[in-house]
């Protein structure tokens, strides 16, 4: 198996599935750390809420599959809940993540005329050059669904911004780790791209 | 800056779309899976399909469309029409739909939008509206069932935020007086609704030229615009409607496929 899609729980995983189906991926999803540690890359969807996610990872023994993985050094990509959860904390509920990353996940201000959640297309501006931007055009736009963004301490783990009420982290990581706020399963054809770009990424 | 999404409906009825017209090229007429495949092509920011099929021995099919789709399109798309129950709406969310829409049904039990929050997440409750001019409701709009057949009680305003509280992530608002006409969006009623609640609303009905989604998406407060008619006789395509859009300012996703690469 070259990719582990890591099932939680949070939410559905069909549309990952049939966008990696198109980027021609080899990958099994599964909630058994033992069977995800033989992957050579590693993908962490999920939406939802971060507390239960938090919960439901640390009960199946997935908590400690993600630091090992991230400490193997092989690839890994989160999306969405899964650029929270590798923060040390997130305001939702006020939850404790996995703190691969020193940072949180912090709920948009309110602000009036603007909706929280954060949901359509918006565009993404890479923050410095990474491989699964590779090929992307800065501007693209990407889709996102969320009510909280990652907020990273260091300025160093930031890949992308996009703006809504203020300029947010959109992808952001370090090493072998990259998470994206947004949907690349459902960002058309430039979202298929990052996919792509995370199976080539070395 | 969140761009303002455009929003094509099919009406699809034993797995056939009902005004699949004037496609040109290799669009399998009437196919709601290649049309879907064309739209995406074409920059269409997201799907509904609504399932107008009349009998239960059809329903199978439409899970089967959901399925195909799935596999060919990479932006979110809904599904309505005939979701009755939870199971109804497991059934088409792991078909590969990114939500569901509710109307008639959620009316009939509003509890249906809490027990699909709270299993699948707001954002994949969508609740459908159909909403009609009345003087004698508190809003001025009265809510409508069945095609607009139906009246009830419900005023629409005060059904918009009764659903929002129960858990609807997304309101598609159509107004059964504008539906058809092609005379434009029912502006006063969308920006009420929009300005009134906290998720986003999706105008619906009286769409037959650009200007009309340019008016209801800047005035109308609207987050999207849903048009069916306009692009399925081939009046308009919907490069064209994004490219009016743009030029009248409103921010809309218009980005190039990517160019085949290594």
């Amino acid at each position: 198996m070259n990719v582990g899609v890591v099932d939680y729980e949070a939410g559905n995983l069909r549309s990952v599935e049939t966008a990696l189906e198109r980027v021609g991926a080899d990958f099994q999803l599964s909630g058994d750390p033992d069977v995800l540690r033989k992957a050579d890359r590693l993908i962490f969807p999920g939406v939802g809420e971060a507390a239960s996610a938090v919960k439901v990872l640390k009960d199946r023994g997935l908590d400690e599959l993600i630091r090992d993985f991230y400490a193997s050094g092989k690839p890994m990509l989160g999306i969405c809940l899964g650029s929270h959860i590798i923060l040390e904390r997130s305001e939702e509920r006020d939850a404790e993540c996995l703190g691969l990353l020193p940072g949180r996940a912090v709920r948009f201000p309110n602000q009036p005329g603007y909706k929280v959640p954060h949901m359509g297309w918006n565009r993404i501006v890479p923050a410095k050059p990474h491989h699964i931007f590779r090929n992307i055009p800065s501007g693209i736009s990407m889709y996102f669904v969320h009510s909280f963004y990652p907020s990273p301490s260091s300025e160093e783990d930031v890949l992308a911004f996009s703006d809504y009420i203020l300029d947010f982290p959109a992808a952001i990581g370090r090493d072998n780790l990259v998470a994206t706020q947004f949907h690349p399963e459902k960002s058309g054809e430039w979202g298929l791209r990052i996919l792509g770009n995370f199976l080539s990424w070395e | 800056m969140l761009l303002k999404r455009l929003i094509v409906c099919l009406d699809v009825r034993d797995g056939k779309t009902t005004k699949g017209v004037r496609f040109k090229g290799n669009v399998d007429i009437g196919d709601p899976v290649e049309m879907a495949a064309d739209y995406y092509r074409r920059g269409v920011d997201e799907l509904v399909f609504y399932d107008i099929t009349a009998s239960a021995e059809y329903r199978g099919i439409m899970i089967d469309v959901v399925e195909r789709v799935a596999r060919r399109i990479f932006i979110p798309f809904s599904v309505g029409g005939g979701i009755g129950s939870v199971k109804d709406m497991r059934a088409v969310l792991l078909a590969g739909a990114e939500k569901v829409s509710v109307n008639s049904q959620a009316v009939e039990n509003p509890a249906i939008i809490e027990e699909g929050a709270s299993l699948f997440g707001n954002q994949c409750i969508v609740l459908g509206m159909d909403a009609k001019k009345d003087r004698t409701m508190p809003s001025g709009y009265r809510v409508v069932i069945n095609g607009g057949r139906k009246e009830t009680g419900l005023d629409a305003l005060e059904w918009a935020r009764q659903a929002e509280s129960l858990g609807a992530g997304e309101i598609v608002l159509n107004s059964i007086d504008a539906d058809g006409t092609r005379d434009g969006y029912e502006i006063t009623l969308t920006r009420m609704i929009s300005e009134a609640v906290g998720v986003p609303v999706v105008a619906s009905g009286g769409a037959g030229r650009p200007e009309h989604l340019a008016e209801v998406l800047t005035e109308g407060k609207a987050d999207a615009a849903l048009i069916a008619s306009m692009v399925h006789y081939g009046d308009y395509s919907p490069e064209e409607i994004k490219n009016y859009l743009s030029s009248r300012n409103v921010a809309v996703r218009r980005d190039p496929l990517p160019k085949q690469t290594e």
